[in-house]
């Protein structure tokens, strides 16, 4: 009997964690001043680039539907705004359930933490992205700059 | 550990849980049950529907015999069309075994205009796509009939494979939005299945008849890729395992979408 359980797990396990395969098309130039990092224990703990972040400029960036269109699948403590979505989880009171490495993780990939998620990486290398158009070719979602304001921001949803 | 009844237990279980979770997961709705109520009820006043002026449209297409054209459509088929078999329309893409090809209904009426000597159009025309409406929109209320069986199934797996792959710079694939999330708000629409038995539909967004390929396309520029060209294997694919994916829905050509 416990050999049938054991050979179920294993037959559970390799259904259950299908390897996902990386569509990379390595023939994309990085963009200039991609800056690389590291994730460390599930987070990113230094600034892209070393960069600063604004909250008031990150605050515009999540509602702006042409740049991080946060809205579309979150919903955020800001009022005026009609049409949330309800894809992901809201976001209010997002800096007391974690700290600015974790979320900065999930803004840059959030595929580290769950590797089938719907979220988009919004500093992905441009190299993994799979049949980019045209005028996305060999760029990130959102320059770290953004990624950094939009992080400015979120930290202040306590 | 586990004893030998607690894992029969468990064992049962699974196999009951399994099957039936499936089997409510799998449930086609058409688009309609996710539109707003206004958008339905566009929808179904004949008149305040846009997608009827593209009927109408296409049925003058269809009567009328076309420039360089031998004779007009409903010489063989029937003033309005009235002599063609609906279970047939309904049965589109089909596989051409032949050719070892996959045919939409707008290749059917664009190959037999060209039949008949009437200048060739590009795909997705916009009188094929008008042709298209027509035709599909006699088939009205009967449901959508794609074979999945024989050679067809081989060209399925393949279609739910692109249907599986994340593609473009918001790198998503089909199967994230329409799979998982149908029901979920995306800023203020509502996630449909993404099936295809409302097209070609009126796109209240663009203000234009859109087919599913054309669908497909628009939708894969939104996610910022490079959207599949439409004489490509991979749109008729894909095209072919979503309209799958409605078989037993009604056709609603010409449905009202966002």
């Amino acid at each position: 009997m416990r050999m049938i359980i054991r050979i179920g797990i294993i037959i559970f396990l390799f259904v259950a964690l299908v390897p996902v395969t990386a569509m990379s098309d390595d023939t994309d130039p990085l963009p200039e001043g991609y800056c690389n990092w590291e994730v460390v224990d599930y987070a990113i703990e230094a600034p892209l680039c070393g960069l600063g972040g604004d909250a008031q400029r990150g605050k515009k960036i999540v509602s702006d539907s042409h740049l991080g269109n946060c809205l579309a699948c979150h919903q955020l403590p800001i009022p005026g705004i009609e049409a949330y979505g309800t894809i992901g989880p809201p976001l209010g009171g997002l800096a007391s359930r974690m700290t600015e490495p974790q979320i900065r993780v999930r803004i840059v990939d959030t595929r580290n933490i769950n590797p089938m998620s719907i979220m988009p990486g919004f500093y992905r290398d441009p190299r993994l992205i799979n049949r980019p158009g045209k005028p996305y070719r060999g760029k990130t979602f959102l320059t770290a700059q953004q990624v950094e304001d939009v992080i400015a921001y979120l930290v202040t949803l306590k | 550990m586990i004893s030998s009844k607690q894992y029969l237990i468990l064992l049962l279980g699974f196999l009951f849980v399994i099957p039936t979770g499936s089997l409510l997961a799998d449930t086609a709705k058409s688009g309609y049950e996710f539109i707003k109520p206004s958008t339905r009820a566009m929808q179904d006043d004949e008149f305040e529907n846009p997608g009827m002026l593209a009927v109408e449209q296409g049925m003058e297409l269809f009567n009328i015999k076309q420039d360089g054209a031998s004779k007009a459509c409903s010489d063989c088929h029937g003033i309005d069309g009235l002599k063609m078999d609906t279970k047939s329309i309904a049965r589109y893409p089909v596989y051409n075994e032949k050719k070892g090809e996959i045919v939409t209904l707008q290749k059917t009426i664009s190959n037999c205009r060209n039949n008949i000597g009437s200048n060739p159009l590009p795909a997705n025309h916009v009188d094929l796509v008008t042709l298209e409406t027509f035709v599909r929109n006699r088939a009205f209320g009967e449901a959508v009939n794609v074979q999945t069986d024989g050679p067809v199934a081989e060209l399925l797996n393949k279609g739910e494979k692109i249907y599986q792959t994340r593609f473009g710079l918001i790198d998503m694939s089909c199967s994230h939005c329409h799979a998982l999330y149908p029901g979920q708000m995306i800023r203020g629409q509502k996630i449909s299945q993404g099936q295809g038995n409302g097209f070609p539909a009126y796109r209240l967004d663009i203000g234009e008849m859109t087919n599913l390929h054309q669908r497909i396309q628009q939708c894969l520029t939104l996610m910022r890729a490079e959207p599949f060209a439409s004489d490509s294997e991979e749109i008729h694919q894909l095209g072919l395992y979503l309209m799958s994916r409605s078989n037993g829905l009604k056709i609603e050509t010409p449905a009202v979408r966002y």
